[in-house]
């Protein structure tokens, strides 16, 4: 075998390639959300980011909150979104325009938004595991008891908030006689 | 022992270099999903030729009896003719959505198949959220029947598509909450966990009747229920209300497309019913199932099939209900009994008292939701029936009737 004049780059593990599709997904999804000319295709878009976003917890070892994002998120956030969008007439059929008047100013948000994230996620020291977590049984459960010890008040309180929506919900669809 | 740690261990002896464990295992990983994932395709196959069988029995007929023994050929020919159809697609008809709705929705049905334990050993993938993921699976067959009716450009589509929404978001909450039931008795997710859990020991013997149909019956009954509304089957069958809405929201699909959906229901009422076996009726769980593992296998599919034939009975003896009717059952009595079940069974599983004593209390928990349930329903059926008798009675009577007594038959 003859020398190479650069050394070949490493060769790309299993996880990443599985990453690589997966992130592929989420990149295409989000962009199908901003660009697609129909709105409907921008929900179909938003899902199937969800479903990246779900596929990158699967490969990071916590099924856990990827199976809970696509039962909450793909489920029943996006079935929402598209109802909502169904419901309104004429937004359905025939073609938008992705742009407005705010494009320029939603650019540099996005960008600045882009810039403090990136930064935020370079300076933060992520802690590395040792071994790879083999029981995802005792985080759940850690995660229950979290709930119900140290959490409680917060979680109550989230308990409370969505009792009040759900019951404000149900005022505001009820027929008026 | 695993199938996939025997399938490696298969692929080292033949020779494979222990550095290339990443394709050993992909290798592996691809086998069982090939398999299991064309497995399915020709048990549906299979399921289409009972259902005709059963349903024409009840009906008192014969079936299908002209192609191959007992007509068993006759759903392969008719996959052939589907195949053979020409592909159409409507003029103004969204591409995008119209083309991947029928893939979805097999897809959201076969991806089942991995957490389902078919025996000791014999699972797919035993994952530690093995019940979420049966659960979240669900909103890809949503999906499917909203971009379905979307995408075909056709009112009664659409229609269809709302309906099989409202249905199936409807009746994933009692299904979903029925389905822990089983999941706080064991303390766990993991399917494999849940069959195991359900053994009986009478010495060292496992007899493999510790089902938790016997001690759950308000759970099985409420999550059967549900289980027959998530998978479209009658009386839930009215996204397919012929007098009202043709055909669904596959009524623009044709040849393969429309025989994928087909496909999907079919599956989808048999893999419920395994779910109904795994977490209920024992799994694999049977007698001597502990000592011959083959037995293991036999018993799940006698079961499911048995779930199946069940599901067949009732389709060809119910009337469809209304959907007014659908949506009260599942809002109005399911949602507040499972959750009133749920509650009552978390308290009683953490109350200071002997084992027996909290199961004992547990099973009376669930025998007075059944009892609720079966009441509630007698009950409205019964004002349901006084109401249609007056609709249906002449005009010239309005105002003259008197009030039906309780003892009239009704």
């Amino acid at each position: 075998m003859p020398e190479l004049p650069f050394p070949l780059p490493p060769l790309p593990t299993v996880a990443q390639v599985v990453f690589i599709l997966i992130a592929v997904l989420a990149v295409i999804g989000s962009l199908m959300v901003v660009l697609a000319r129909n709105l409907f295709h921008s929900a179909l878009g938003l899902v199937a980011a969800f479903f990246g976003a779900a596929g990158v917890y699967i490969v990071a070892e916590a099924e856990f909150i990827g199976v809970s994002q696509v039962l909450v998120y793909v489920g029943a956030i996006s079935t929402l979104i598209t109802f909502a969008i169904m419901l309104t007439r004429g937004m359905m059929f025939g073609a938008t325009s992705p742009r407005n008047r705010q494009s320029g100013t939603a650019a540099i948000i996005t960008v600045l938004a882009f810039v403090v994230l990136a930064a935020v996620l370079q300076a933060i020291p992520w802690p590395q595991v040792g071994e790879p977590i083999t029981d995802g049984q005792v985080i759940i459960a850690g995660l229950g008891y979290a709930f119900v010890n140290q959490y409680v008040v917060p979680f109550l309180l989230l308990a409370m908030l969505l009792l009040v929506a759900l019951a404000g919900a149900i005022m505001l669809a009820r027929d008026r006689k | 022992m695993n199938w996939s740690d025997a399938l490696i261990q298969l692929q080292y002896d033949l020779g494979a270099p222990q550095e290339l464990s990443w394709l050993v295992e992909g290798v592996t990983y691809f086998i069982g999903a090939f398999v299991i994932a064309n497995a399915a395709l020709v048990l549906a196959l299979l399921l289409i030729w009972i259902t005709r069988k059963v349903i024409s029995r009840i009906q008192d007929r014969i079936g299908p009896n002209r192609l191959g023994p007992y007509g068993l050929f006759q759903t392969v020919a008719d996959a052939m003719k589907l195949l053979s159809k020409e592909d159409i697609k409507p003029k103004s008809a969204d591409t995008l959505s119209y083309f991947i709705a029928p893939i979805l929705s097999v897809v959201g049905v076969l991806m089942a198949l991995a957490v389902i334990p078919f025996g000791a050993g014999l699972i797919g993938a035993d994952l530690n959220v093995g019940v979420l993921y049966l659960v979240a699976l669900g909103s890809i067959g949503i999906m499917a029947a909203l971009m379905a009716g979307w995408g075909s450009n056709n009112k009664y589509a659409l229609l269809a598509g709302f309906r099989v929404v409202a249905q199936l978001l409807s009746y994933e909450i009692p299904m979903v909450l029925a389905m822990f039931a089983p999941v706080l008795l064991v303390g766990t997710m993991r399917m494999q966990e849940l069959s195991q859990a359900q053994s009986l020991y009478l010495g060292p013997i496992n007899l493999g009747l510790g089902w938790f149909v016997f001690l759950l019956p308000g759970a099985f009954l409420i999550y059967f229920i549900a289980a027959l509304a998530e998978s479209e089957q009658t009386p839930f069958d009215l996204l397919e209300a012929e007098s009202e809405l043709i055909a669904g929201f596959h009524i623009e699909y044709s040849g393969m497309k429309f025989a994928m959906f087909f496909l999907a229901q079919f599956l989808n009422s048999f893999f419920l019913g395994a779910i109904a076996v795994a977490l209920f009726l024992g799994g694999w769980q049977g007698p001597f199932a502990g000592q011959v593992p083959l037995l293991g296998p036999i018993y799940f599919f006698a079961k499911t099939f048995f779930i199946y034939i069940v599901i067949q009975w009732i389709k060809g003896t119910f009337p469809r209900v209304r959907i007014d009717q659908m949506m009260q059952f599942a809002w109005k009595v399911l949602v507040p009994l499972v959750l009133t079940l749920i509650l009552a069974q978390m308290i009683i599983m953490k109350l200071p008292l002997p084992m027996w004593l909290n199961y004992v209390l547990v099973l009376a928990a669930n025998i007075a939701v059944v009892l609720a349930v079966l009441n509630i329903m007698g009950d409205y059926f019964k004002r349901e029936q006084v109401r249609t008798k007056r609709a249906f009675a002449p005009k010239s009577l309005i105002g003259t009737m008197q009030p039906v007594s309780s003892s009239s038959g009704d």
